[in-house]
């Protein structure tokens, strides 16, 4: 404005008219003016979608670390690279690169690394570290370099005892995850699930528990007698399942540190299908009478216990929501086994799923938004997800026998179980665990040591 | 060795993390919603539009490069006003910038805005792309000077193209959030990059922006692989400002 009352000085004494009319022109012309100045923008919708090259260096092992002549300390810095890398790998969001490309020495790209030599091999992160082992405790270091910027993303450091070391690895895998992918990660959980041995008729079923890439693998029963549905407290030191324990079927307390078991309240019958509540203060579970099966809780400070449906038809798999409003279970009310969602105290029961079919086994996930479940159509199975209306149902996998899906903590992927189709006397029989997208892709096998089924993912161990 | 000793301070000075051996006892924090990304499925569809953007561009890049643009030709009424409003709007999320510092609560409905008006642009572009087409059909004699608004529409493609090869999207991020990244870059005459900068920069550093942040990286990385981009060799006054905007939102619903 300033600009056009100086200009306009010459002209004061003109008509108020040829004021309004030179003001005009002028807008005019600034506004052609800005136009040809404007900035260029270009909009970019679309990439690729490979998984991200990244190069994990090995970690540097400190030279004045104890015990460094020991092959063991030695190749530790491999090690914890090698987990990391298998993590990555294993989420298909990322590719680690070779190392036989690697340009430069683990301790000076720690430093400081020559962030062009890594641009070259097609590397668009770095992962460097360092291990010192001193006063018996092993501390471990990690940063993580964007080559294309040639900055640090992040940078910490872990001190822990030295038979810790795979943990820290999976530690590292999770912050690096969450740094490159905005989501928190899934790798330094455990999965607990039956393992299983022995000819078909006569299978030898343990309580098991592992790391979630399958080492550190403990039993935590015998196997004298058949145990089923192990499921982890969101809290991590219990675990609830159903064992045959002196042939009378009860839903099972177990507590993984101490090894202390209990059955869960006094049933008269048969209790199964036990799952925790959100909060991991209640359990809930099916009990089964006179062939009427109901789905029940029981508070494990008071042990008061509620009984959630009264239906003369078959009502179990019960599940929470996360904020433990609501209840998803199935139940053959209406004939064929359906998905109903209802409160949690049992009111407004809501069946959700009408496709063709039976549905089963829905879990809620740790988001709160999906439901997952198996279906089987037609004698296969499948395992999918859907909204926890019951709409945009969208199935992931489809096989000859496969169910009991459970989520990582993340809400991202599933693992579930399929067997293999047996002969006559049983040969050629297998279970093994799955995980799966729930994009759908991505499928993989989980390595346990024995044959295995019914897996339930903990929560991330550490925060 | 100074250099070093100085780059390696600020991470000495950090206290390491103790860690238990034992299992930690903590409950698991859940958000609201699952994100569900669609990535992978996105990628047919992004091969495949690709395959056709390949061939819209090489059908397109002879006459292209002499291609007519809108303000050398008499425009009509309605193309006009079209104009206009593209300049209006492009100026305008850098206008709003303040408001969306000052608070979040405007913040979504700002960025729902800019959203619109990338849409408005989008549409504008089609319009545009479409008559330059039918010019090419009636007369390839229009040859002008190209560079009164910027790029021809192959230019621009072939910029665009570019950068779609060097950008790895992060795939894990959600589809229903506004994501929308925009980088303004100062450019050489070869085009490589002078300076770069994140329009809404303060926003990656906010609590529960996480996902921005990732996707605002991954943008950077994109340009800086890129580089040097392929840009026209004249008029470089006319593009060495260059705004790119990122918007992943359409390949993550796939």
């Amino acid at each position: 404005m300033e600009r056009s009352s100086t200009k306009l000085q010459p002209y004061r004494n003109a008509k108020r008219l040829n004021v309004i009319r030179y003001i005009f022109a002028l807008l005019i012309s600034f506004l052609y003016f800005s136009k040809s100045l404007a900035l260029i923008e270009v909009d970019i919708t679309r990439g690729n979608l490979d998984p991200l090259p990244i190069a994990v260096s090995p970690l540097h092992v400190d030279i004045k670390s104890e015990g460094y002549k020991d092959l063991k300390i030695k190749n530790l810095g491999d090690n914890i690279a090698s987990i990391i890398e298998k993590n990555f790998k294993n989420t298909g969001l990322f590719n680690p690169l070779k190392k036989d490309a690697f340009v430069q020495k683990p301790d000076i790209a720690h430093l400081k690394p020559r962030f062009e030599d890594w641009r070259l091999i097609k590397a668009q992160a770095l992962v460097t570290g360092k291990i010192l082992i001193k006063d018996n405790k092993l501390k471990v270091e990690f940063r993580l370099w964007d080559l294309t910027a040639a900055q640090e993303m992040t940078a910490l450091a872990f001190t822990t005892t030295p038979s810790n070391w795979r943990r820290v690895a999976h530690i590292i895998s999770d912050k690096i995850y969450e740094r490159l992918t905005g989501e928190e990660g899934y790798f330094d959980t455990r999965i607990i699930y039956v393992a299983e041995s022995g000819p078909k008729n006569q299978r030898i079923k343990k309580l098991a528990i592992m790391d979630q890439d399958g080492s550190n693998t403990k039993y935590l029963t015998l196997g004298n007698e058949l145990v089923l549905t192990p499921r982890f407290n969101p809290t991590n030191q219990m675990v609830t399942y159903m064992s045959y324990f002196r042939n009378m079927p009860r839903v099972y307390l177990l507590d993984i540190e101490t090894g202390t078991q209990e059955v869960v309240g006094n049933f008269p019958g048969m209790t199964f299908a036990p799952r925790f509540s959100p909060d991991g203060k209640k359990i809930i579970m099916s009990f089964a009478k006179d062939g009427n099966s109901d789905i029940y809780t029981m508070d494990l400070d008071s042990r008061i216990v509620e009984r959630i449906t009264e239906h003369s038809s078959i009502d179990t798999s019960p599940s929470f929501s996360p904020d433990g409003k609501f209840i998803a279970f199935n139940s053959d009310r209406s004939g064929l086994q359906q998905i109903y969602v209802m409160r949690s105290d049992g009111g407004n029961v809501k069946r959700i799923t009408f496709g063709k079919g039976i549905y089963g086994t829905p879990v809620w996930s740790p988001r709160g938004d999906l439901i997952a479940f198996t279906k089987m159509h037609k004698g296969r199975f499948y395992i999918g997800v859907m909204r926890t209306d019951g709409t945009g149902e969208r199935l992931l996998t489809e096989n000859y026998y496969q169910e009991a899906p459970s989520w990582s903590p993340n809400g991202r992927v599933l693992v579930f179980y399929r067997e293999t189709k047996a002969g006559d006397r049983g040969e050629g029989f297998s279970a093994k665990l799955w995980s799966i997208d729930i994009t759908g892709y991505n499928e993989r096998r989980l390595s346990t040591k024995t044959d295995a089924s019914d897996p339930s993912w903990s929560s991330l161990l550490s925060k | 060795m100074i250099l070093l000793t100085v780059l390696s301070l600020p991470f000495m000075l950090r206290e390491p993390i103790d860690l238990p051996p034992i299992v930690s006892v903590e409950l698991i924090q859940i958000s609201d919603k699952t994100v569900i990304p669609y990535a992978p499925k996105a990628r047919k569809i992004i091969e495949e539009t690709k395959k056709k953007e390949e061939r819209v561009v090489s059908e397109q890049a002879p006459p292209a490069a002499k291609a007519k643009e809108k303000p050398d030709r008499i425009p009509l009424p309605d193309e006009k006003k079209e104009e206009k409003k593209i300049i209006k709007k492009k100026q305008n999320p850098e206008e709003i910038k303040p408001q969306i510092r000052q608070s979040s609560e405007f913040e979504k409905k700002e960025l729902v805005d800019t959203n619109q008006i990338a849409a408005l642009i989008d549409k504008a572009k089609e319009v545009e792309a479409s008559e330059v087409r039918e010019n090419n059909k009636i007369t390839q004699s229009s040859k002008k000077n190209t560079f009164a608004t910027g790029l021809t529409l192959s230019e621009e493609d072939a910029l665009r193209a570019q950068i779609f090869g060097c950008w790895s999207v992060p795939l894990g991020l959600p589809y229903d959030q506004d994501l929308l990244v925009r980088i303004k870059l100062q450019l050489k005459k070869d085009g490589s990059i002078m300076k770069s900068e994140i329009l809404d920069h303060e926003r990656m550093n906010r609590p529960g922006q996480k996902f921005y942040k990732v996707l605002a990286e991954s943008a950077l990385r994109a340009v800086r692989l890129c580089q040097p981009l392929k840009v026209p060799p004249t008029g470089y006054d006319k593009w060495k400002d260059l705004q790119l905007n990122f918007n992943p939102t359409e390949m993550l619903k796939g």
